[in-house]
């Protein structure tokens, strides 16, 4: 549980420093990610310990997010003013990419699983 | 002389232990909400929760700052937890590496619709250029998303509501309208989900089905990259044809 949660930060960390020295507009936890995921690909296994940290770490990823989302009372003016755009782009935009990229790997997916088909 | 409650609160909520047991106690009270509504998915515990602490803190006129100095704890293992994202994605390994090109050309039409589509709806419907500007990156997950409204020129505090507000509708509207149209491939609606509402959507994926979040949290580290490379140099093109 603490090597994991060590793991976890010290991958955050780089993430963080490689973020600062490179000026890629990536935030350091998303560098992190790709980082462990490139350990583990690479040793080709992961550790029980580690398993077990992350899921429960990720079985309440629900309620990371909601410190940010208190963050609506600051915007209750402007949220009052524009309610309307906001909500038929959130609303347009959500519906239609769901849609739209669950459609591009559906159609995509049978082809490229085909053993005989060459990718390009 | 034994205090009165408002003092206390005004003693308690100087202290960072009030704003994160109220936070934990919210999210408690409304995953409790979930479970009883047979987790139907418009009872979304970050919904609930939110909802919750925004009423209390306004009866209780206490500023955000205030809250958020110990709320802050829980929202810094945010960033943690995008790093052991890593691990239900290596579990998907076998299956993502066979499905590399499709992945690629899902992610570039679907971040791009996510951003494009979001700054034209508003647009039409009569959004002001900041608001706009906040809109473009709120598919992707916060943290990324405030940075890129930042260098766009938005709001980056209105982008992390409007990022919390996609998510939850995301997460509400996925599942009913893949089964409407009939897709059910666990992978392919997983990655959508990722894609159109980052971290709240995979949330919601993994309570489904593992292999359906591996690949939403999959599409959520990746639309991260994508829009913040292609958005602040695509953004401009789009902001000038409409005026």
């Amino acid at each position: 549980m603490l090597e994991s949660i060590t793991l976890l930060l010290v991958f955050q960390l780089a993430g963080e420093v490689i973020t600062l020295m490179t000026g890629l507009p990536v935030p350091g936890p998303v560098i992190g990610m790709g980082l462990l995921f490139a350990t583990l690909a690479l040793r080709g296994h992961v550790s029980n310990d580690l398993r077990q940290t992350a899921q429960n770490l990720l079985q309440h990823l629900s309620l990371l997010f909601v410190p940010a989302g208190v963050g609506v009372m600051l915007h209750v003016q402007r949220l009052k003013d524009e309610w309307w755009p906001l909500l038929a782009a959130v609303v347009v935009s959500t519906l239609l990419t769901l849609v739209v990229t669950a459609w591009v790997l559906h159609a995509l997916q049978p082809a490229t699983e085909k053993p005989t088909d060459a990718a390009p | 002389m034994t205090p009165r409650i408002t003092d206390i609160w005004v003693y308690l909520s100087a202290t960072p232990l009030l704003g994160l047991t109220l936070t934990l106690l919210a999210y408690q009270a409304a995953l409790w909400m979930h479970v009883r509504c047979n987790r139907h998915p418009a009872a979304n515990p970050v919904l609930l929760a939110v909802a919750m602490l925004v009423a209390l803190l306004s009866l209780t006129g206490t500023p955000y700052a205030t809250y958020f100095d110990g709320a802050q704890f829980v929202h810094f293992l945010l960033g943690p937890a995008t790093v052991a994202l890593a691990i239900p994605l290596y579990a998907q390994w076998t299956r993502l590496r066979r499905m590399l090109l499709p992945i690629a050309i899902g992610l570039l039409i679907g971040s791009l619709t996510a951003a494009f589509s979001a700054v034209l709806a508003g647009h039409l419907a009569g959004g002001s250029t900041a608001s706009l500007l906040s809109l473009a990156p709120k598919s992707v997950t916060t943290p990324i998303a405030m940075g890129i409204a930042e260098r766009l020129g938005g709001l980056p505090s209105l982008t992390a509501v409007l990022v919390i507000l996609t998510g939850i509708l995301g997460a509400i509207v996925a599942r009913p309208l893949f089964t409407r149209i009939g897709f059910t491939d666990p992978a392919a609606t997983g990655f959508a989900i990722g894609i159109a509402s980052h971290g709240i959507g995979t949330a919601r994926a993994f309570q489904e089905n593992e292999q359906s979040g591996a690949f939403a949290a999959l599409a959520m580290g990746l639309n991260g990259f994508a829009t913040a490379m292609l958005l602040p140099w695509l953004l401009p093109y789009l902001m000038r044809a409409l005026g």
